[in-house]
């Protein structure tokens, strides 16, 4: 095995775990707000987030290919007051998964929230205590299993993107190529061998992340049976 | 006299099984009392209980507490729940799942009172429980957490919703007993919403009937639900011949003590 395997998988992962991070932090507030607001047009950030869900990855990278290239206004005003381009960068591909991933790590969260019963918040209002003491000393406490699943989604489905990666990163080694991607290129050069190695660690991977998650989701059932 | 502690006069719409309904409610309760919210399900009781607590915002009123203002719609006055002094305990125990007992009782405390943590953990038998999180006890046990939790913030006023209608009727007599010590030990002015006229005599001072958004009747309990002191002196028992609208056709036990004639009125209580 070559360093550009081992560079191909060190780029999947730190974008793996870059995303799973930044989207955990903007996760829970937007999660909370979606779950718990009374704002009615609140939908419309639901159906905004979930689109990439239903939406083609190669629709959506070729939207933010546009919006990040120099010759549009976004990316123009990114390159002119800071210096950014984001287009088949790895700051771009970030940017990119962020998006892609977020209805997997915010819709988790919500469904965690929405399972715990409303008196639990109202409790902890009676008992003195604000908003965030209670999110942080009550509601994230009670809903273990469903970060634990935003989180290991996140990471994996981070690990096996393609379409949007592509679209907007292409497939430069060293800088954009991720290991999904160096699959496909692998594949067109008819190194089938190369092809085969990048796959069978991607199948490893996203397997024991499964058992992972399953794992810690029963023993976590079974902690709250004693 | 005593001095009235809760002055409020509430009105709400509020959607029920039987349609929309509008609460209008006057309370005045006085400082350590103890009275009872009774009336059949959906009438509105733990919305008042909500109201109250700050946990639902009324359509228009006000809610006086001493000198304190805690809603006032003419004002805009709606203090935030976290900052009235209340002790909420809910009908299905809203105990935290991830806390222990004690956890729950320090939780609720602005500073940490270890000597008053003790003493509920007594008062409540609690202290070989106080390890335990909420899925490891049993009904009592939790509903014994859920009024001690209540009462660790030393709240002025403690409302009780129904706390004790899943329980069955040995722990239910323990637990008033429970609630009535504590009561007099830590002279919260009390509000309990409850369908048992036992416990509701055993307990409180007075009782609020509520019906129809409304309250109907208040006095002493023993008044209210036997009717000792109505003024016309007597008592009925008899069997319900037939329901019509308007109109109940009662056939009377022989021996009871009354005397009555056609066109009387006589008020009957459904519980």
């Amino acid at each position: 095995m070559d360093k550009l395997f081992f560079q191909t998988f060190e780029i999947s992962i730190k974008l793996a775990l870059l995303t799973t991070i930044i989207l955990f932090i903007i996760g829970i507030p937007t999660a909370y707000f979606l779950n718990y607001s009374k704002f009615r047009l609140k939908i419309i950030l639901q159906a905004f987030i979930s689109m990439p869900l239903v939406l083609p990855p190669s629709v959506l990278g070729f939207y933010l290919l546009l919006a990040f290239s120099p010759n549009y206004w976004f990316g123009d005003f990114l390159a002119r007051f800071f210096d950014i381009r984001l287009a088949f960068t790895f700051t771009g591909i970030l940017a990119g998964s962020l998006i892609y991933n977020l209805p997997f790590m915010v819709n988790s969260l919500q469904t965690g929230f929405s399972n715990l019963p409303q008196s639990l918040k109202d409790a902890s209002y009676t008992l003195g205590k604000t908003r965030i003491t209670t999110l942080i000393k009550v509601l994230l406490p009670n809903i273990k299993p469903a970060i634990l699943t935003g989180i290991c989604l996140t990471f994996a489905h981070t690990i096996g993107e393609f379409g949007v990666i592509l679209m907007i990163g292409g497939n430069i080694p060293g800088r954009t190529r991720v290991a999904s991607i160096a699959v496909y290129d692998e594949v067109q050069s008819l190194n089938f061998s190369m092809a085969h190695k990048y796959s069978f660690f991607l199948f490893l991977f996203s397997f024991i992340i499964l058992v992972f998650i399953y794992g810690i989701n029963k023993e976590f059932l079974k902690w709250k049976k004693i | 006299m005593e001095e009235n502690l809760i002055d409020l006069h509430l009105i709400k719409d509020i959607h029920t099984i039987e349609g929309k309904i509008k609460l209008d409610i006057n309370l005045d309760i006085p400082e350590y009392g103890f009275v009872t919210l009774f009336g059949k399900s959906g009438v509105g009781k733990t919305t008042i209980l909500r109201m109250i607590s700050g946990l639902t915002k009324p359509d228009s009123g006000y809610i006086k507490v001493g000198t304190e203002n805690w809603f006032n719609s003419n004002n805009e006055i709606n203090v935030k729940a976290q900052e009235r002094n209340i002790g909420f305990v809910f009908q299905d125990y809203a105990l935290f799942p991830n806390m222990t007992v004690e956890e729950h009782l320090y939780y609720a405390q602005k500073q940490r009172d270890v000597k008053h943590v003790n003493e509920l953990l007594d008062i409540f038998n609690l202290k070989g429980l106080k390890k335990r999180k909420p899925d490891t006890l049993s009904g009592g046990q939790k509903q014994r957490a859920a009024v001690a939790r209540a009462l660790a913030r030393k709240p002025r006023i403690l409302l009780l919703d129904e706390p004790l209608s899943a329980l069955d009727g040995e722990t239910r007599l323990i637990l008033q007993q429970e609630i009535m010590t504590a009561h007099k030990s830590f002279l919260a002015t009390t509000i309990l919403v409850s369908h048992d006229i036992d416990e509701i005599s055993r307990l409180t001072d007075k009782v609020y009937v509520v019906d129809n958004g409304k309250i109907i009747n208040s006095g002493k309990p023993e008044i209210i639900f036997n009717n000792k002191e109505a003024g016309s002196g007597f008592s009925v028992n008899g069997k319900i011949i037939s329901v019509r609208e308007n109109e109940l056709t009662i056939n009377i036990n022989e021996g009871g003590n009354h005397n009555l004639r056609n066109e009387d009125t006589v008020k009957i209580f459904h519980y």
